[in-house]
């Protein structure tokens, strides 16, 4: 394999970056659309991982599973903009803890 | 063609017919029926006694099969000798006068027709019971009789006494009837068959006397006696079953029902001979229970207690007899005891007919002159009860006292035993005649019986005075070994007991020398007084140790402490919700921090343990 090698460590550093980020917005972000984005930033590092690791051992199998994420994440972001719709509508809001009628 | 099975079908008709008029039927009617039906079933039995008179000749009857399973086929066949013959005769003879009774006695009462269904049911359940030629028909009498008893004794079901007393009654003489089944089972069991005459055929051939089954089969069969006889310890049940109508306390609780046990053993004699011990146990047992009831007799206020313990006593003297193997000194005493019993139960019957349900004796008195009839008949009924010389009781219970003495060994105790209660019951008979019929008028009686009871009264009177004349045809059926030439000491003693207990009665109670009254007030007097009122708190004892356990295990047992642990399950599951649900706080920021922080919890556990 020529050009230029990136280490494996790397990718995986960058990914757990990734997810990291991802994790502290949904943690820490109230606007829902946020959290989506969120959501979406965990998605790809996990992906980013899968087609690291499938380079690193030149099997396919981690560019395939980045096709499911990557259909995975579309399917999920339909569900949460349609949610995203029906919330601000209700509650006029986005704001996660405002929407929080249904507790125990 | 035999009207041997009209017998009980007569009054089975007729109390079906009054049953399902539901009470509607006119009054005229129902009397006609109710006593008509006896009337015809006695007539019915006449000719069957004079047929079996004229050649002892065994009738045998069978109807159907009743059954057949396996080797299990029970008919319903009757059998007529002469301990049967005996039997229907007083079941239709006495029962048609109480009957005839009963149409003045209840003619007031709205539910006169329930009563003589009833009553007709008792009957014809009572004549099963006797005809029977095998055990499982005689225990369906058995069972009849008792259910009839029950509904009799809560005749008067308005008052929840009455319904008590009647549950009693039906209580305590399954704890003997269960025994009783169990001792059914075991002879079918033993013995493969419950037809009488095979039955004791086999026992003879199989059992040895004194072998451990017999004496266990006949234990059991006691057990059954002795709750249906009212024997100590199942007797409590009589004196409180005088709730019900006096005609029935005469039918049922004294003239028939409660000599059944009686009968049952006289029935089975041979498998009583097979066991001595339990013939023995038998002996003391009336013994005890004739004394017990004689001293309770004697403390009592209430006309018909009185008449019931002396009838407990009474049943206690024909135990007595067939414990010591005079089986048919035993019936003997039945038959006279059902005339005399039923005769003094019919006269208390008049007074407190005449008295506006005046019950208790020291509110009576003075009655000789007011109520001559029922006089005559309380003296008569009060002569044979205490078997003054040449009244019916005095033959029969004369028969067992000398069967007694010869018994081997222990004969002189039980007839010593008898002769105390003798006494004591000649004390008793008396001191009711002398409180009711003598002395100042209490109460002023607001009518005069009519015909319907006064001809019973009069017929009854004289079977009393005649009864110990019968000659039962009791021969061949029943052994008697009579008894040995005892000494003339030893008769004149049992003849004159009596004598003396009917002095020490005039002296206390008529002729004041002794006063009753000083000797009620010393303390000693008054426990003792307390202690037989209250029938030896034998009531209490048993309502100590086995009522009240058993409601006490009732009670608790409706708290359902099983379903503690159910109860506990819930709670716990109430409360776990109670402190869960915080975590519920509908925030979605909240959850999502939750499971990340979950699952690095799982990852630590699971790469701590992968290292």
């Amino acid at each position: 394999m020529g050009g230029l090698q990136i280490p494996l460590e790397h990718v995986l550093l960058l990914a757990s970056c990734l997810f990291s980020c991802g994790l502290a917005g949904l943690m820490l972000r109230r606007n829902l659309i946020f959290m989506l984005m969120s959501l979406e930033v965990m998605l790809n590092s996990a992906a980013l991982a899968f087609v690291a690791a499938g380079a690193r051992w030149g099997q396919p199998d981690g560019q395939i599973i980045f096709l499911f994420i990557l259909s995975i994440a579309a399917a999920e972001v339909a569900v949460g903009l349609g949610l995203v719709l029906q919330i601000q509508r209700r509650f006029k809001t986005l704001d996660m803890d405002q929407a929080n009628r249904l507790r125990g | 063609m035999t009207v041997l099975w009209l017998i009980p079908f007569l009054p089975l008709l007729s109390a079906t017919l009054m049953l399902l008029s539901a009470g509607r039927m006119p009054r005229y009617l129902a009397a006609w029926l109710g006593v008509g039906s006896i009337g015809l079933a006695a007539v019915c039995v006449a000719l069957v006694a004079r047929a079996y008179l004229a050649d002892y000749q065994v009738q045998e009857l069978t109807l159907w099969t009743w059954m057949s399973i396996d080797n299990f086929t029970p008919r319903i066949a009757f059998r007529v000798d002469g301990l049967t013959v005996v039997m229907m005769s007083v079941i239709t003879g006495v029962g048609f006068l109480i009957h005839l009774y009963s149409v003045e006695f209840m003619w007031e009462d709205e539910s006169i027709c329930r009563y003589f269904a009833y009553m007709n049911l008792f009957v014809a359940a009572m004549l099963l019971l006797v005809m029977a030629d095998n055990l499982l028909l005689l225990y369906l009498g058995w069972e009849g009789v008792g259910a009839c008893s029950y509904l009799l004794v809560g005749f008067w079901y308005r008052d929840p006494d009455n319904g008590r007393a009647a549950r009693k009654a039906f209580i305590v003489t399954r704890i003997g009837d269960t025994a009783m089944a169990l001792g059914l089972f075991l002879l079918f069991t033993e013995l493969g068959t419950l037809d009488i005459q095979p039955l004791m055929a086999a026992a003879n051939d199989r059992w040895q006397i004194g072998d451990t089954l017999p004496i266990l089969a006949t234990a059991l069969l006691l057990g059954g006696a002795l709750g249906k006889s009212a024997q100590l310890p199942l007797h409590t049940w009589l004196p409180d079953a005088m709730a019900g109508p006096t005609p029935v306390s005469a039918l049922i609780h004294a003239a028939t029902m409660v000599t059944a046990g009686v009968y049952l053993i006289a029935r089975l004699y041979e498998l009583f001979l097979l066991a001595p011990p339990t013939l023995a146990v038998i002996a003391w047992i009336g013994l005890l229970t004739l004394l017990l009831a004689a001293f309770t007799a004697l403390a009592q206020k209430d006309i018909k207690r009185i008449l019931a313990y002396s009838t407990i006593s009474q049943i206690g003297y024909m135990f007595l007899a067939l414990g010591v193997g005079a089986f048919a000194s035993s019936i003997f005493h039945l038959v006279t005891h059902a005339f005399f019993k039923a005769l003094l139960f019919l006269a208390a019957g008049a007074v407190i007919h005449c008295l506006h349900h005046e019950h208790n004796i020291f509110r009576m008195g003075g009655l000789r002159t007011r109520l001559p009839v029922v006089f005559l008949s309380f003296l008569i009924g009060s002569a044979a009860l205490a078997a003054l010389p040449f009244s019916s009781g005095f033959f029969s219970k004369e028969g067992i006292l000398l069967s007694a003495w010869t018994q081997p060994g222990i004969g002189p105790w039980l007839w010593a035993g008898g002769l105390l209660g003798a006494l004591l019951t000649s004390i008793y008979s008396f001191r009711l005649v002398f409180i009711v019929f003598f002395g100042e008028t209490q109460t002023e009686p607001d009518r005069q019986p009519g015909w319907q009871m006064a001809v019973p009264l009069i017929v009854l009177c004289v079977l009393s005075l005649v009864g110990g004349w019968f000659v039962l045809p009791l021969s061949g059926v029943l052994p008697d070994p009579g008894h040995e030439p005892v000494s003339h000491l030893v008769e004149y003693i049992s003849i004159g007991t009596p004598l003396l207990g009917l002095t020490i009665a005039y002296l206390l109670y008529l002729g004041r020398q002794v006063s009753i009254a000083s000797l009620m007030a010393s303390p000693a007097g008054a426990a003792v007084q307390s202690f037989w009122y209250g029938g030896a708190h034998i009531d209490k004892l048993y309502h100590l140790l086995l009522v009240r356990p058993f409601t006490g295990l009732a009670h608790w047992w409706r708290n359902e402490p099983v379903d503690l642990l159910y109860n506990a399950l819930v709670w716990m599951t109430r409360w776990g919700h109670g402190r869960l649900v915080v975590l519920q706080t509908g925030e979605l920021r909240w959850y999502a921090t939750s499971m990340v922080f979950g699952l690095l919890l799982l990852l630590a556990i699971v790469l701590r343990d992968s290292a």
